[in-house]
């Protein structure tokens, strides 16, 4: 039995056929086409798959895509404006050395603007509980971590 | 110092912004029109015969497309041993054995099968313990080779060891456990296989090893009876980290179930799968003895080890040979023994993992000089300056070290430490550790080469064909920078093709820190080659001899008057546009003089030596046994940094991957079966762990090395554990000789030490 789900996804609506049991990540990859989100674990524990659902960070693995009706969601795919230019998230990214093998790369960011989104000026300490829950194997945080904050240090100015 | 362009500064990735736009296309992304899903049976048992398979009812479930077992195949051995098969006959050696495969029109389908695939075992005796294994009349895991001991015989003898033991002041003597750890590739593992009706296969893979692979493939399809050759696609890869130098039985089995029902066939690990299925770094049992003068010089090094196999033979068999380096050749030694034995057993099999078997034997060594240095009474870093390696030293096993920065590694370590005049702080402690490792190369393989083809189009734009693979290390970067800077144009108009075997050259593969050098010189040759015919149309140009001209953003110009310059795009345009033109391109095959081990083990095996030193500063809690790191410090000698920024990159996820081998990671296995195959399990570090690390480069600029570069893929996870194991002593006096070191540990050696008082 199939369902309609009606949402805001990177600031256009979509209306999709679900089945109960999908998850929210399923719809985005295999239903939506949106690649960008990725699956790393399946059951919430490593962050690849992080979206933003009303402001927060939230794992599309483990998220009944039932409960996605109504809502606002933002994936990396909507971080880069209608010219095709990239957030500062993602520029900062790419000019700090944050991306190595890159499958972290989209929930780590997205992790980071939920954040900034709500917090303009995290501390340190703000930032590696943010992306705590996003594990990275290939960059050791450190180049992510300066990246984020070189946002940050750009909204104080 | 050499005035560049281009090297030695920081451009970002060429692909990140793929990367952090969703745009890349990892293996996960891919889905080919009319493509199937496979899903893999696991064995029940660590060791069983297996009686019978029934897949009767799998077959007529709904949408299942093919059900293959292991007397349904072509006989068809891989690994280095060739001791494996895709799907397993007569039976099974470890719960990983695959026993049945599935192709269906979706993957919860074809989950959905497996549970209907009935198999009957007959449960047999098994051996989880390599010191078992190895005994006389133990149960033979491989009974067709009639021993569970491999017959790859690890032995290397420099010098004369008893005689300097005897003549050794200092002697001591340690035993060392180190378990298995996983690489935890965020993109799981997976592959599609597509047909042509020419029996074509076309590999969409995320190996490291592109050519071997095809090779491996290529044998796959002789075995099969068919003629057509393999192209491997290489998609992003979402991290490899050694875990891609083999090729797996998915691997075969898609290939297998493609050919069988003529569509494309995709498999994609779960994490789970990732966990139990993949193969971790070995788990070894390291005995080590070292003897030292008064005045604390080296005198013998003599290491003996059991390394747990597990029930099959990957290309990691191989990592004593990469043991045997820093064994012979970290620090001076005059007289080494080595000796290696590795036993099948039925836990899972190993395989490379990122410092091939040197974070196993380091830690070992640089644990035990510690223990040595205090029973000689000298500092541990006095010690270590007192046998550093110097350049120009010929080792015990042959290495012409060349450049050797190590001394500027350890006093930079050193003082970044305050090691000399530090004041004692209760429950804190400092420690250091430093490695070798190849860093130019390293002849393994009957060739240790790569191919490179450049073609300049009538924009000025370059494009670079290069065997070597971008796993997310940044080689496309670095290849792309040592391209731009030879011919005098910009990154961006360098574009660089890696992933298709049937375009690409060859190259033995992403190991052994190679790429940056193997990968950039052969590049740097094919720019050369280019660049002369650039500069001899230039001449004729500009009326001057080539050799007077140099080439500079876009343009050549004489040496000295810059007025006299043509633009690179104009001379290009020139020679193709005319009757009888021409088009710029040039190849270059790099291979270089370095010798595969002889006999004996001895030989200069790679053509430049990476060194390095971690530093480290803990706070131990006597209560909780938890160990918190209070600075971390690397010194690299890495020749040249092409680009620091990338540099950076693989130091850091180097250390807190070896930090992660020292403190916490451990891929459980109780009697073979993988107890912890989840992230909340296997504890890998997070930001929030994240440890303030400072890390220096030390550029030796090496003759061989691009630009002077040499490797450092690998070496930033090597000194990570002993130093923290040497740190933890400084603290609170305990020596912990088993990875992980884990709080429990700590506190069970504290109240030992307590109870001797």
């Amino acid at each position: 039995m199939k369902e309609t789900v009606t949402f805001i996804l990177n600031d256009e609506e979509v209306r999709v056929e679900v089945e109960h049991h999908w998850t929210l990540l399923q719809v985005l990859r295999d239903e939506l086409g949106l690649g960008g989100t990725k699956e790393g674990c399946g059951v919430g524990e490593c962050g690849a798959c992080t979206v933003i659902i009303e402001g927060e960070a939230v794992n599309a693995c483990i998220f009944p895509v039932l409960e996605a009706d109504g809502k606002n969601i933002t994936t990396i795919e909507g971080l880069v404006d209608r010219e095709g230019k990239l957030a500062p998230l993602q520029e900062a990214f790419v000019n700090h050395g944050a991306v190595q093998c890159g499958f972290c790369t989209p929930g780590m960011i997205i992790s980071a603007k939920a954040l900034i989104d709500k917090n303009p000026h995290p501390t340190e300490e703000d930032i590696k509980t943010a992306i705590s829950g996003n594990l990275c194997r290939c960059t050791g945080y450190v180049q992510i971590i300066e990246a984020i904050r070189s946002v940050c240090e750009r909204n104080k100015q | 110092m050499k005035d560049f362009n281009v090297v030695g500064k920081r451009f970002p990735k060429k692909d990140a912004i793929d990367k952090v736009t969703g745009k890349a296309q990892y293996i996960s992304n891919m889905k080919l029109p009319g493509m199937l899903y496979a899903k893999i049976l696991y064995s029940r048992y660590p060791h069983a015969r297996i009686v019978n398979i029934d897949t009767s009812k799998a077959e007529k479930h709904y949408g299942v497309k093919a059900v293959l077992t292991g007397d349904r195949i072509p006989p068809l051995k891989f690994g280095f041993y060739k001791d494996n098969t895709p799907l397993k006959t007569g039976k099974v050696r470890s719960y990983r054995d695959e026993v049945a495969a599935v192709a269906a029109i979706d993957p919860e389908i074809a989950r959905e099968a497996l549970d209907l695939i009935r198999v009957d075992y007959e449960e047999l005796p098994a051996l989880f313990d390599p010191e078992q294994a190895m005994q006389e009349g133990a149960v033979l895991i491989h009974e067709e080779q009639k021993t569970n001991v491999l017959r790859l015989p690890w032995a290397l003898n420099i010098g004369d060891l008893d005689e300097a033991r005897q003549k050794s002041d200092h002697v001591v003597k340690n035993r060392f456990k180190l378990t298995w750890v996983t690489h935890c590739c965020m993109g799981t593992s997976g592959a599609i296989a597509d047909f042509d009706f020419q029996d074509n296969l076309t590999m969409y893979s995320i190996t490291q090893i592109p050519s071997l692979a095809q090779r491996d493939f290529n044998d796959a399809l002789a075995s099969m009876g068919l003629k057509g050759q393999a192209r491997v696609i290489q998609t992003t890869i979402g991290g490899a980290f050694g875990s891609k130098l083999d090729t797996y039985a998915y691997e075969y089995i898609v290939m297998l179930l493609a050919h069988k029902t003529r569509k494309p066939v995709k498999i994609l690990f779960t994490r789970e799968e990732e966990f139990f299925a993949t193969s971790p770094r070995q788990a070894a049992i390291v005995d080590i003895e070292q003897g030292c003068t008064r005045k604390g010089r080296l005198t013998f090094r003599n290491v003996s080890m059991i390394l747990d196999n597990g029930a099959y033979t990957s290309w990691g068999a191989t990592t004593p040979t990469v043991m045997m380096m820093p064994i012979s050749s970290l620090y001076r030694v005059p007289n080494v023994r080595y000796k290696a034995t590795c036993v099948y057993t039925n836990n899972t099999y190993s395989q490379a993992m990122r410092g091939y078997g040197n974070p196993q034997a380091t830690f070992a060594i640089e644990s035990q000089i510690d223990i040595l240095a205090k029973e000689a009474g000298i500092d541990p870093m006095e010690f270590r300056l007192l046998n550093s390696n110097m350049p120009g030293d010929m080792t015990g096993q042959g290495f012409h070290l060349g450049t050797c920065g190590l001394k500027d590694c350890i006093e930079r370590v050193g003082e970044e430490l305050n090691w000399k005049s530090r004041k004692k702080i209760e429950g804190r402690g400092i420690g250091m550790a430093s490695l070798i490792h190849v860093g130019g190369g390293a002849r393994v393989y009957k060739s240790d080469g790569c191919g490179t083809i450049i073609k300049l189009d009538d924009f000025g734009k370059a494009y670079v064909y290069t065997g070597a693979t971008d796993m997310g290390q940044g080689s496309e970067t670095v290849i792309a920078q040592v391209v731009a800077e030879e011919l005098g144009i910009n990154v961006e108009d360098v574009t660089v093709i890696n992933n298709d075997t049937n375009v690409c050259p060859w190259d033995v593969g992403a190991h052994a820190s190679r790429t940056t050098f193997i990968a950039g010189n052969s590049a740097l040759g094919a720019a050369k080659k280019i660049k002369g015919q650039i500069l001899e149309l230039a001449g004729k140009a500009l009326e001057a001899n080539p050799d007077d001209l140099v080439a500079k953003r876009g343009s050549v110009c004489v040496q000295g008057s810059p007025e006299k310059q043509v633009a690179i795009v104009k001379l290009l345009r020139g020679v193709h546009y005319k009757t009888g033109g021409t088009m710029l391109m040039a190849e270059y095959f790099y291979d270089p003089s370095n010798e595969l081990l002889n006999k004996e083990f001895k030989g200069n095996t790679s053509m430049a030596y990476a060194f390095g030193t971690h530093g480290v500063e803990v706070e131990v809690d006597k209560e909780t046994g938890k160990v918190e790191i209070l600075r971390y410090v690397s010194a690299h000698d890495v020749g040249k940094a092409i680009n620091p920024m990338l540099l950076e990159g693989q130091i850091y996820g180097g250390a807190m991957m070896g930090i992660g081998y020292a403190l916490s990671e451990q891929l459980v296995l109780r009697e073979g079966k993988v107890k912890n195959p989840t992230f909340r399990d296997y504890i890998m570090l997070t930001a929030s762990d994240l440890i303030p690390m400072k890390s220096f480069i030390v550029e030796t600029e090496d003759k061989h090395g691009p630009f002077g570069a040499k490797g450092i893929g690998e070496p930033g996870c090597v000194p990570s554990a002993p130093a923290i194991a040497n740190a933890i002593y400084d603290a609170v006096g305990v020596r912990v000789t088993e990875l992980p070191i884990t709080p429990e540990k700590i506190l069970a050696a504290l109240k030992e030490k307590e109870s001797e008082r």
